[in-house]
């Protein structure tokens, strides 16, 4: 193992970058939003919204699939890479909340929430819904503390009420996921019709599913180059099926939104929106759909790890032209995000890198005794295969 | 029960004098310095466009966006009209901001605890039965205060009294829901630059379609998910005691 105080490039960067969140998060918060943002009234929301809140919340969406997929479906295949994804996910949110104190004038009332109810609020249901949820995945990540602590009872407990929690964490993660895009139902005349929509709720949903399998892909490949865990061919490429099915579904409802609304006209109109559109559209729909409809790079490690880097990628402009070039026109402000927002959102971003490779090195989440044993896979007989309850593998 | 009250602005009326500024400024305790828009530290300013003068404030909505919007429920929009705002619950989110159709509220954005500020409609002098700062002050007539029925036939009366004078149209009578701030104009207003892509009901109807179905979803989905998850498991257990059965009889 490699000591940990030994000096690489990417410790460098990595202590470059917190350095300037440390400078940006003082300046922020001694001199306020106005010294260390582009924002305005023109343009309150900017790149912690659409960066931290709408990003985050997004790649963390693997959290929810694959607890679900492992504990309501009974898929017992997928429990190696449970632990990854919900340490990525309970990461993602605590990050998620984390970056909106950055973001709110007034941080300290966070817990106005609590107490004061507006249920006419997307905002208030995506809070409360983050902040449940947040809890859930507390929850769900438990049993890898007290597995390293080798605490036996508690991690029964935890155990014993997994089901109604894991079935609590996927209705309130649908519910956020989707409502997230809900945000924007109210702007009709503000968001530019390339993204604003009626449907721009399910619209969310469908690119986090299929994010959140990316994000599983991705996970995988880095893990592996770090540590050389790797999750098993045939999950990947399970992941690849969900993952175009979802894209597809995707594409067919923004075609018929499109139709729907009359905005073909607009595809090829001269404007920084239709580049950033066909951009967001080709590397993270059109692209990712060619290549995994592509056999031989479905079934192969490295293909399905290009073809979750577009997706990411995609949506990452996805939910960047939502949140800033859709709003730009109305706004008729120009904006682009100053250093300091740049640098706290870097900060976040790195930290979450570093506490991901901290707790893979410290805590049993590649490899434990249930999935090197897999007593729950000797219980699957093979008529289940047969009766079509659960995928053959 | 009092009937809401709004103002009326007649653009046509208007010789921007800017005396509704000032007086807006002083009813409110804000700072002297002329803004060129709505500022955090000015309500209302006075414009030039098409050659005609005219004002920008909030428009109360009858059924307000930011008040739709905001997470801890810091504005209310009251009986007599105005939309208020309770700086105390806010937690500086901006959805407000962000969600207003007329870009109205604005914020403190130098400050290290921020508020969001707009125009009250004097809410605090109607309770003790004065009119609007801006009202009292305009020397023309160009902007009135009264009730909102009222004020309506009496935009309407204007229009039809004075042919060709006035465009064929009371803005705030309709958008977005109806709102307590009226203008009358002799330019479109869309060459004003007000909004005029509003819909004619209120916005916080968009959201509302889908956030009301919430209640329904999340039972639906957690009896069929406890289903999915009982159904699969049942047939599980029923398969391992089939073949532990076939095991044991093999014995």
């Amino acid at each position: 193992m490699r000591l940990p105080f030994k000096f690489t490039f990417w410790k460098g960067v990595l202590v470059v970058i917190w350095i300037l969140g440390i400078i940006a998060t003082i300046i922020r918060f001694s001199k306020g939003l106005g010294a260390s943002t582009n924002l305005s009234d023109r343009f309150p929301w900017g790149l912690w919204i659409g960066f931290d809140i709408l990003c985050g919340v997004g790649l963390a969406a693997g959290g929810f699939t694959i607890a679900a997929i492992v504990y309501v479906f009974h898929i017992k295949r997928f429990y190696p890479i449970l632990r990854p994804t919900i340490l990525t996910a309970f990461l993602g949110y605590i990050l998620v909340i984390f970056a909106l104190l950055f973001d709110l004038g007034q941080p300290w009332r966070i817990w106005h929430l609590l107490i004061y109810w507006n249920p006419h609020s997307v905002l208030f249901e995506v809070g409360w819904c983050v902040m449940l949820y947040t809890t859930v995945l507390a929850f769900e990540f438990s049993p890898i503390i007290f597995e390293k602590l080798g605490w036996g009872k508690p991690k029964k407990w935890v155990h014993s009420a997994i089901i109604p929690m894991v079935i609590a964490g996927v209705i309130l993660s649908t519910l956020h996921q989707s409502s997230v895009g809900s945000l924007y139902l109210i702007m009709p005349e503000k968001l530019y019709p390339f993204w604003y929509s009626p449907i721009i709720p399910f619209l969310f949903f469908l690119s986090a599913l299929a994010v959140g399998c990316a994000m599983v892909i991705f996970e995988s490949h880095l893990s592996y180059r770090a540590f050389g865990h790797r999750l098993k061919m045939n999950l990947l490429a399970d992941l690849g099926r969900v993952m175009i099915v979802t894209l597809v579904v995707y594409a067919i409802l923004k075609i018929q939104d499109f139709s729907g609304r009359g905005v073909w006209a607009d595809i090829f109109k001269n404007r920084a929106e239709t580049y950033l559109f066909w951009l967001e559209a080709l590397v993270g729909v059109i692209v990712p759909v060619i290549m995994l409809s592509i056999k031989r790079i479905r079934l192969s490690e490295r293909g399905l790890y290009y073809v979750a880097i577009c997706t990411i990628t995609g949506f990452l402009l996805n939910r960047l032209n939502v949140a800033v070039t859709g709003m730009e026109a109305s706004s008729g402000v120009h904006y682009f995000p100053s250093w300091m927002e740049i640098s706290i959102t870097l900060a976040i971003v790195a930290t979450g890198f570093f506490v991901f490779s901290l707790a893979t090195r410290f805590l049993p989440i590649f490899e434990h005794p249930e999935s090197s044993a897999k007593p729950e896979e000797s219980v699957v007989p093979e008529e289940l295969y047969s009766m079509d309850i659960l995928p053959k593998s | 029960m009092t009937k809401p009250k709004a103002l009326l602005i007649d653009i046509t009326k208007c010789i921007g004098c800017k005396a509704c500024v000032y007086a807006c400024k002083e009813a409110n305790h804000l700072p002297e310095k002329e803004d060129q828009e709505l500022a955090s530290t000015s309500y209302t300013v006075v414009k030039e466009k098409e050659g005609v003068y005219y004002r920008r404030l909030c428009m109360h909505c009858n059924e307000p966006t930011c008040a739709s919007v905001c997470p801890v429920k810091a504005f209310e929009k009251t009986p007599d009209g105005p939309v208020v705002y309770n700086g105390k619950k806010c937690i500086g989110c901006r959805y407000c901001i962000q969600a207003c159709p007329f870009s109205v509220p604005t914020y403190e954005w130098e400050s290290t605890k921020p508020l969001v500020r707009k125009c009250t409609m004097c809410a605090e002098k109607q309770k003790q039965g004065k009119i609007t700062a801006c009202a009292e002050a305009c020397p023309t007539g160009a902007t009135t205060f009264g009730e909102r029925d009222e004020l309506l036939k009496e935009a309407r009366k204007r229009i039809q009294e004075n042919p060709g004078q006035y465009v064929d149209y009371i803005y705030g009578e309709k958008e977005a829901g109806g709102t307590s701030v009226l203008f009358l104009s002799s330019v479109p207003f869309e060459k004003l630059g007000f909004p005029s892509n509003l819909i004619d009901e209120p916005l916080s109807n968009l959201t509302w379609k889908i956030m009301s179905k919430i209640p329904n979803y999340v039972v639906v989905s957690g009896v069929f998910l406890y289903g999915m998850y009982w159904i699969i498991n049942r047939r599980m257990e029923f398969a391992e005691y089939k073949n532990k059965s076939k095991g044991s009889s093999e014995d």
